[in-house]
Formats: structure tokens, C-alpha cells, sequence
């Protein structure tokens, strides 16, 4: 139980060395052990998606895998999008049309989308909705995560030359509402 | 109003416009989209041990022995404690109120002698990680001599039944008479038409995506415990901490991060925050609890499980002539603070009326113990069950008595305000007759009524339901004050400091925890001081930066909170004004607000910017007027008069009942909502909406379930139905908009509405479409197998 194993977890890009037991999950590890801690923990029992990671680009439960057992896998964590001053056009998305209250659930449903879009970028409103199933969100209903995510993939549709969505025009990003 | 700061509601910047009523872009979400939010698992401190708890596994019973022989010696177990070996002080909620009326019961931190529900705590283990503390725990042994389990209202009130606190007779913890109009029993007697409903609504977890939990440190330095938690009433955390540790409130800091949600869960002092507490001061080491899933789902607090007998007398014309109920509440196994398990009995006899015009009411409510985790406040406490009560009486007359559903709301509900009604609350205006109009005809425009006609021709199922709705929001200090509280929540107090950028910091008692209150806190105070709200930042949950307050719950936030930033910021734009004046030299009543600025009013050449009158304010002091005392810094407090504001809405549902597999699918959700002055449009329609979602949850899916000797039956999500996106329909919603005079800023809040208007609506709805099968349902979550052997019973 306490035997330590030495594994490399290619994060975002980057490889880490570290010491686990056999029994630490990708999520601890990746959240206590790399101090990654956008990816949260819900449930631990891989039904609410908060710990949503992509695993070799689909989306996968990082508290239903080992450490040890994501060596050698490309993982991408919510860390890999954008940052504040400059998020992404999934996270500016998500902001736009108020998909987040508390934000706990955030990072999962950022993940499951990048995920999901990326595997069906021509996905309809409904099969985007069937995706977002997948996880759980307490505060927003829903209705504007599927609409966030339903925009960005428009909008991803619309930018020529584009995976990414890097080129995507962001109509209104810069536009502070003025006083009415 | 409390308040002595006087209120000029003539405005004294000439700014045409207001940030109040923008869907500013929300404050929160940069750091949270990009996974920068810092919640309280986040956080890790230097040699931070870990705990986890032995709970208990049986629900009622004398606990013989806590062996943590095992626990002690499992490698990783720096420590484990019952307790015996803590001492700490109870946990105990008081209301003023005859023993006859009212039973105190003491909540140990960790349970002593006796357990009394599965999952109880009765020791904590300490550990280098959070594995080997749950190593820890399965090692421990308690034994117990296991006594029969009261798992039910009936049960509890039984005469033989045993006692789940031998000091609360019968079982009960609160009973209650009230109203009891003079000469009700004649009126129901020669009334022409008498309705009965008997409901019932399952015990629910409100279910923030985020667990609860804690890291607890001692600071040598502020020679302070500092107590890092996700709670909504950190103050109130403060105190009890305090108390139970016997130390000086000043040597207790609780500090709030980022926060999953709480909808109540989180409003009421957890036995494990004081727990952790004390082990971190006795290790001298900071230590985390984070609870995991199946702790959460079975011994957090829960909420909900009621049972309502109400009779209704009407006249022939549809008119209610009386109001006849007995609610029972089972509220699990101890009171909760500071609420005490009065909190839904009283909650639901105060407000049951409602929108109508109810002319006699006569209701007994009661607080029943069980061998269940307890309850706390649930988003919309009681309101969600006692609506959806009066709803289907107004439901049930109206097929008795042959009229249209709406119609018989319409001859019932209050036009005239202020409106004081039979159980003694008065009123604010409110749009209760619009928003029930409106609803209906968006109804009918989208041709719902002939689609449903149409669709049983195929043998398709459908059916409409309404429920029409008030929620008092703006529960002042007078009004909790009422219930017989002693500890009374209803004020706020805001202070609101300008730097020497003319930079701006609010303080706010209040605690978003997904209401967005960065956003929409600093969105009044920008509008008062005229300024951009990105120059406004807010300081909440922390209790050494915010002077006091009761945190956030009961859609109190909005109105009280965001009244006493309003009133805070005025204050402190008189001493700008005053002190610009000054520096202009002329009349304090010629210099007005001016783009970030003061500037004079027969001269609008004369210009100061905020900052140029903060440099005077802290930089050259010598320069302030005499009168005036150094520093721009403003502090007001706000408590709302009488018995508060009311917010209202109609919700409309169109629902399929699905024969094969009794499916209940929600066709349409129309929402017409009332909450008066919008401050953000779109942080008002996530909370419609996330409310609206979590009240279909209780209507059609959510459930905790206890067996004969009191085991719950969620472990998990898979036992625990929490709607997913391809369960909750969109939401259309319409505003009507109410401007209240009861609080500073008009708003009249709007957390808690979706949830209580939900459930009616599903109801409704659902008993619609069964109506040609003559079977009416009244208990929630309606089972899919209820709805298909009503449909297979029919055809």
C-alpha cells in the first residue's frame, strides 16, 4: 500500500517525474502532487465529471485513474486553455453566456467540451447537450453551458482555417457594457 | 429602518445612467474558467495533516466503546480523538419559547455516549495524507448496543415510540399553534366546497457540487486560530468556534475561499469545522477535512422531508374562506445553528398563505427528531413544499367547483397592497395578478392548450400546471426576532474605503458562493459613487476584514446587503462632496458627482478627480476642512423594515407523462418573475434558472431513503438522482419589475425563487395530464412507476 512507484506524467505539455503509491488517484496527484488544483473533485466515484481531464485528447475521469497508470499518456488539465487576461474562446464563451455560478463544476465542463468539439466540431445544439449530460452542475440548470458551448462551436465552424478556434472573432469580448 | 444614516434619494452626480440594470460581465469568472479559483481543497499549508472521521454505522444506539487502538498504529496516524479527549462545548441552537413549544437539544461535536443517526462523528483521525486517515478510520472498532431506530414522522409521534432525546417528549422538538382564526370550524362547516390535501416531499440533500470542508491553522504571530472554510455565515462559524473552544472571539479568524455552492447546506455550523479546529490547535499543526461524497450525501445537512394534512374551504365562486393545516417536519437528529429545527415548521406556518387572500388560517406546526442526519435551511426553506401545498388546494377546488385553474387563482390573489394579511405580515407590492396573466397567455400564444387536445389524439399525455408564488427575501432582525430566535440574523453592515488612487474596497457581511456579488455588490456601489465597478472591489468572508454580518441565505444578499453597500457608499460620497467643497472653495450645495469625480455646479470647469480629494484626505491632512476627520472610509449598516419585501413569480410547465416508462418529460418551463429592480439581468436569470432546476430535481427525482434501522440509502450519485442536462428543460423567463420602497436599491432578491415555484408547477402539470385517469398525486419526487401504473391503471 505505501510502496512508492516513480512515474512521468506528460501535464499540458510538460513531463513530470514524481513519487506516488500505487493507490494515488491522477486527480491527487495531479491536484496535490503538481498543485494543479483547477481540476476538482466532485465525487470520486466518476458520475458528477468535475475532475474532467482530456487523456490522450477525449475526455476521461481523472479520479477514476491511478497515477500510475497515466504514464506515458498526453493529459491536458483546464490549465492548458487559456489564462485570465487571456482565456480562450471555450472560456470566453462560458463567461459570455454565464455558464458558471460558483464554478466549482467549470473546469470538467471546459474539458468535456474541448473533448466533445474537437471529436464533433459539426455537433447539433441537441448531441451538444447529450455531451453535456456526462457531468453534473448544481447552480446553472444547464441551459446557457449548452448554449455556451453550442456558440463556441459555431463560432469555430465560422473561422476559416481553424481547429483551434485561435483565429475566431470575438464579437462584444472588448465591448465593457456601457452605463444604460 | 434601524439605519440613521439619512438617505438623499435625489441624485447628486449627474451621471444620466446607472451601472445598476447592465449585464456587466461577471468579476468571478476569469479566475474561475481558468482553473485559478482557490477553493478550500486548494490550499495547502506547511505540515497540513489530514482528517477524516469514524462515523457512526448504526442509527440509534448507546455507544459501549471507541476503540482507536488500530487507528493509532496504522503507519501515517499522527493522532485520533474522541470526545473525551477534546472537551469541546456543544453545539446548541435556543429559541425563546415555552418548553411546551420548544425542546433545546445539544449537538456534541463528536457524539459522546449515544449515536443517533449513521454517520454521526465520534472521533477524528489525523493523518500525514488524506489515505492513510481513512486507513485510519476503518481500523477503528466502536462497539455499540444498538436500540431500535425512529426512521419516520409517524413513528416519531407514535405513543410507544422511542425517545431520540430523552428531555424531547413525543419526539418533538418544535410545536406551534398559530392564527387559529376565531370561528374557523363554522366557516369550513357551512362552506360550500371543503378540499383536502395530504402531501408529502422526500427528505433531499441540497447538494453543493463542492463538499464541505475546512483546513484549520494556529497563526503565532496574531496568536489566532484561522479556520478556512466553505460556509455561508462565517461569523456565526466565528462564534460558535469560540464557544466550543473557550477562546475570545477576537482569537478566532474565520476565512471564506472560493465556494462550490451551498444553497443552505452551508449556512448553519458544521460539528465538523470545530472538530478540525480543536485537533489543529491540539497538534499544533494545520490540519484539512475534506468530506468525500458518500459522507456528504448521508450525513451532511439535510432538508425537506415534510408532511402536510391541509383543508381548504371555498365558496361557490372559487373565493378561499379558510386555511386548515397541520405540517410536520422531520428534522433528523438535532437542531441546527443558529436556525434550531424550527426552522421549516416555523418557516411554512408564517408564510403559508402565500399570494391569497386567505380570511381565516389556523395551522399547528411541528419539529419532529428522528434517527436521520439533520436538517438545515434548503433553498426556499419549507416554501417549495408549502406553495406546492396551497397550489394543489387551488388546484383540487377548482375541479371540484368546475372552474378553470387560473381563474380560481385569479379571484384569490392579493391586488391591493400593502396587503396585511391573516397571519399577520404585511405586504409590499408585488405583481401577482400580471405575472399570472402573462404566464397564462404565454401559454395559450404558443397554443399549448390546443396542442395538448390535439396530442391525445395520438394518445400522447400532456398536461399544464401553474404555481403562483411570493418569497418574503428581506427577513429583517424584527422579523427573525419573531420566530423567537436568540441568535437573530437580519442586518448587514458595510464599510467602504476609497485609497488614495481613488481606487474603492466594500466590505459586505453577505458571502457569494455562486450569486456573484463581486459583480453585482460593486455594480451599486459604482453607480452611487460614479465610478467604473472595475474600481470596485468587494472584501467578504473574512471575518477580521469584514466588521460583522449574518452571510448569505434566504435571497437576503440583494436586498439587505447590497442596501447596506448603497448606503455606505452615500456616506461616503457626502464626505467627498463635503471635502471637495472645500478644496473647490464654495457651498458644499454647489459641487455635485462628476465622472470619477466632484465638480462645481455653476462652474463645471472646477474639477476634482476622486483621486486629487483622497491625496488631500490622507496625504495633506492639513488641508481638510477642521470638521473633517482624516481618511475616505464610510460605514452604514442596513436592517429592513418590518416584515420585509416580497418577490413574486408564475412559473408555467407543460409536461409529458411517457406511458411505456412513466417518464415525466417537461415540454416548456415559463417563468415570469418579479424580483423589483434588476442589478444584473443575467446573474437574475442564472438564478431563476439554476433555482428553477434544483426544484424539478426534488419534484421529479431526488430522494434519501432510510431503511428500517435507519441506513441511508445514497452512497453515491448512483443511488441519488441529480438531474443532468438532458433532464432539466430551458427556461424562458420574463421580468416584471417591482421596484421595492423597502430597500435601498429597489431590489427585492431573487436567490431562492426558482426553487419554490418548481415543484407546484411539475406537480400541476403531472396531475393535468393523469386527469382522465381521475388519479391525483401529491407527494414528490413523483416515481416514474407511479406515474406509469397510474397510466396503466387507466387505460
Amino acid at each position: 500500500m505505501t510502496d512508492q512507484y516513480l512515474v512521468t506524467l506528460t501535464v499540458n505539455g510538460e513531463d513530470h517525474e514524481l513519487l506516488v503509491t500505487a493507490r494515488r488517484t491522477l486527480v491527487d496527484a495531479l491536484r496535490h502532487d503538481l498543485h494543479l488544483t483547477g481540476t476538482h473533485v466532485g465525487c470520486e466515484h466518476g458520475v458528477c465529471g468535475a475532475c474532467t481531464i482530456l487523456v490522450d485528447g477525449a475526455p476521461a475521469r481523472a479520479c477514476l485513474m491511478f497515477a500510475v497508470q497515466a504514464e506515458g499518456r498526453d493529459l491536458r488539465t483546464v490549465e492548458s486553455l487559456g489564462s485570465p487576461d487571456s482565456p480562450n474562446d471555450l472560456q470566453r464563451a462560458f463567461s459570455e453566456h454565464h455558464a458558471l455560478q460558483c464554478g466549482f463544476c467549470t473546469p470538467g465542463f471546459l474539458m468535456l467540451a474541448e473533448g466533445f468539439l474537437a471529436s464533433r466540431p459539426r455537433a447539433t445544439k441537441a448531441e451538444i447537450r447529450e455531451a453535456v449530460s456526462a457531468n453534473l452542475c448544481r447552480c446553472t440548470g444547464y441551459q446557457t453551458i449548452v448554449e455556451a458551448v453550442d456558440d463556441c462551436a459555431s463560432r469555430r465552424r465560422c473561422a476559416p482555417d481553424t481547429t483551434e478556434g485561435e483565429a475566431t472573432p470575438e464579437p462584444g469580448q472588448n465591448d465593457t457594457p456601457r452605463p444604460a | 429602518m434601524s439605519t440613521t444614516v439619512p438617505h438623499n434619494p435625489e441624485p447628486r452626480f449627474d451621471v444620466d445612467g446607472t451601472w445598476v440594470g447592465a449585464s456587466v460581465p461577471r468579476r468571478e469568472d476569469p479566475r474561475l474558467v481558468t482553473g485559478r479559483g482557490r477553493f478550500v481543497d486548494d490550499i495547502t499549508l506547511p505540515r497540513m495533516a489530514h482528517a477524516q472521521f469514524v462515523r457512526s454505522t448504526v442509527a440509534s444506539g448507546a455507544v459501549e466503546e471507541i476503540d482507536l487502538t488500530g487507528t493509532r498504529d496504522t503507519p501515517g496516524v499522527i493522532a485520533a480523538f474522541t470526545a473525551a479527549d477534546l472537551g469541546l462545548g456543544d453545539i446548541t441552537a435556543v429559541l425563546e419559547r415555552p418548553p411546551s413549544e420548544f425542546v433545546p437539544t445539544d449537538m456534541p461535536v463528536l457524539a459522546r455516549d449515544r449515536v443517533r443517526f449513521v454517520g454521526e462523528p465520534l472521533a477524528i483521525v489525523i493523518a500525514e495524507d488524506p489515505y492513510t486517515a481513512e486507513d485510519g478510520v476503518e481500523a477503528a472498532r466502536v462497539s455499540y448496543r444498538s436500540e431500535q431506530a425512529v426512521v419516520s414522522d409517524e413513528q416519531a409521534l407514535a405513543e410507544d415510540a422511542p425517545l431520540v432525546h430523552d428531555n424531547a417528549p413525543n419526539n418533538t422538538l418544535l410545536d406551534v399553534s398559530m392564527f387559529a382564526t376565531d370561528g374557523i370550524d363554522d366557516v369550513f362547516a357551512d362552506a360550500d366546497c371543503v378540499v383536502r390535501v395530504d402531501a408529502r416531499s422526500s427528505r433531499q440533500n441540497a447538494l453543493p457540487l463542492e463538499t464541505r470542508g475546512v483546513v484549520a491553522s494556529w497563526d503565532d504571530r496574531e496568536e489566532q486560530l484561522v479556520v478556512q472554510t466553505c460556509t455561508q455565515v462565517p461569523h456565526q462559524v466565528r462564534t460558535v468556534l469560540a464557544r466550543s473552544l473557550r477562546r475570545d472571539e477576537r482569537a478566532v479568524r474565520v476565512v471564506v475561499p472560493d465556494m462550490g455552492g451551498g444553497f443552505g447546506q452551508k449556512c448553519v455550523v458544521g460539528r465538523e469545522e470545530i472538530a478540525a479546529a480543536a485537533a489543529a490547535l491540539r497538534l499544533q499543526r494545520p490540519v484539512k477535512w475534506i468530506e468525500d461524497r458518500k459522507d456528504a450525501l448521508s450525513a451532511a445537512f439535510l432538508a425537506r422531508e415534510q408532511h402536510y394534512d391541509a383543508r381548504a374551504a371555498f365558496d361557490a365562486d372559487g373565493r378561499i374562506l379558510a386555511l386548515d393545516v397541520d405540517i410536520v417536519c422531520d428534522m433528523g437528529a438535532y437542531s441546527c445553528y443558529p436556525f434550531s429545527a424550527g426552522i421549516e415548521p416555523l418557516m411554512a406556518s408564517s408564510e403559508m398563505p402565500g399570494v391569497y387572500r386567505v380570511p381565516a388560517y389556523r395551522v399547528r406546526g411541528r419539529a419532529v427528531t428522528t434517527n436521520k442526519a439533520p436538517s438545515a435551511p434548503y433553498r426556499g426553506v419549507s416554501r417549495p413544499q408549502h406553495v406546492m401545498v396551497m397550489e394543489r388546494l387551488f388546484e383540487r377546488a377548482s375541479r371540484e367547483l368546475g372552474m378553470d385553474p387560473v381563474e380560481i387563482r385569479r379571484r384569490n390573489v392579493i391586488t391591493t397592497f400593502p396587503y396585511t394579511g391573516v397571519n399577520g405580515v404585511t405586504y409590499d407590492p408585488g405583481t401577482y395578478l400580471e405575472s399570472l396573466d402573462l404566464c397564462e397567455q404565454l401559454v395559450r400564444d404558443e397554443g399549448w392548450y390546443d396542442r395538448k387536445r390535439e396530442l391525445a389524439r395520438e394518445g400522447r399525455v400532456l398536461g399544464v400546471g401553474y404555481c403562483c408564488f411570493n418569497e418574503r427575501t428581506g427577513y429583517a432582525t424584527e422579523a427573525f426576532a419573531k420566530r423567537k430566535m436568540t441568535a437573530v440574523p437580519g442586518f448587514d453592515i458595510s464599510e467602504v474605503r476609497m485609497d488614495t488612487t481613488g481606487a474603492v474596497v466594500v466590505t459586505s457581511g453577505t458571502l457569494s458562493h455562486g450569486q456573484s456579488h463581486e459583480t453585482t455588490l460593486a455594480q451599486i456601489v459604482a453607480t452611487r459613487l460614479g465610478l467604473d465597478p472595475a474600481r470596485v472591489k468587494l472584501h467578504q468572508g473574512d471575518t477580521d476584514r469584514v466588521t460583522y454580518g449574518w452571510g448569505t441565505f434566504a435571497s437576503r444578499s440583494a436586498t439587505i446587503g447590497g442596501s447596506a453597500v448603497s448606503l455606505a457608499a452615500d456616506r461616503l460620497v457626502e464626505k467627498l462632496l463635503h471635502i471637495g467643497a472645500h478644496m473647490l472653495e464654495t457651498r458644499p450645495d454647489n459641487v455635485e458627482l462628476h465622472d470619477g469625480g466632484v465638480r462645481q455646479r455653476d462652474d463645471h470647469g472646477q474639477t476634482l478627480s476622486y483621486a486629487a480629494i483622497a491625496d488631500t484626505a490622507y496625504l495633506r491632512a492639513e488641508r481638510l476642512p477642521k470638521d473633517t476627520d482624516p481618511g475616505l472610509t464610510a460605514t452604514a449598516s442596513f436592517d429592513p423594515p418590518g416584515d420585509g419585501t416580497f418577490a413574486n413569480a408564475t412559473h408555467a410547465v407543460v409536461a409529458e407523462l411517457h406511458p411505456g416508462t412513466g417518464r415525466v418529460e417537461i415540454l416548456r418551463y415559463l417563468c415570469v418573475e418579479d424580483c423589483g429592480i434588476v442589478i444584473n439581468p443575467q446573474v437574475v436569470e442564472g438564478q431563476c434558472r439554476g433555482g428553477i432546476a434544483q426544484g424539478i430535481a426534488g419534484a421529479l427525482y431526488e430522494r434519501i431513503s432510510y431503511d428500517e434501522q435507519g441506513e441511508p440509502s445514497c452512497a453515491s450519485f448512483i443511488d441519488y438522482k441529480v438531474p443532468t442536462a438532458g433532464e432539466i428543460p430551458d427556461v424562458e423567463i420574463h421580468h416584471l419589475e417591482t421596484p421595492s420602497d423597502l430597500t435601498e436599491n429597489g431590489a427585492k432578491g431573487v436567490g431562492e425563487g426558482g426553487t419554490i415555484g418548481a415543484p407546484a408547477a411539475v406537480l400541476n402539470a403531472v396531475n393535468d395530464a393523469l386527469r382522465p385517469t381521475g388519479i391525483e398525486l401529491d407527494t414528490t419526487p413523483i416515481a416514474p412507476e407511479t406515474v406509469q401504473r397510474a397510466l396503466e391503471e387507466s387505460s
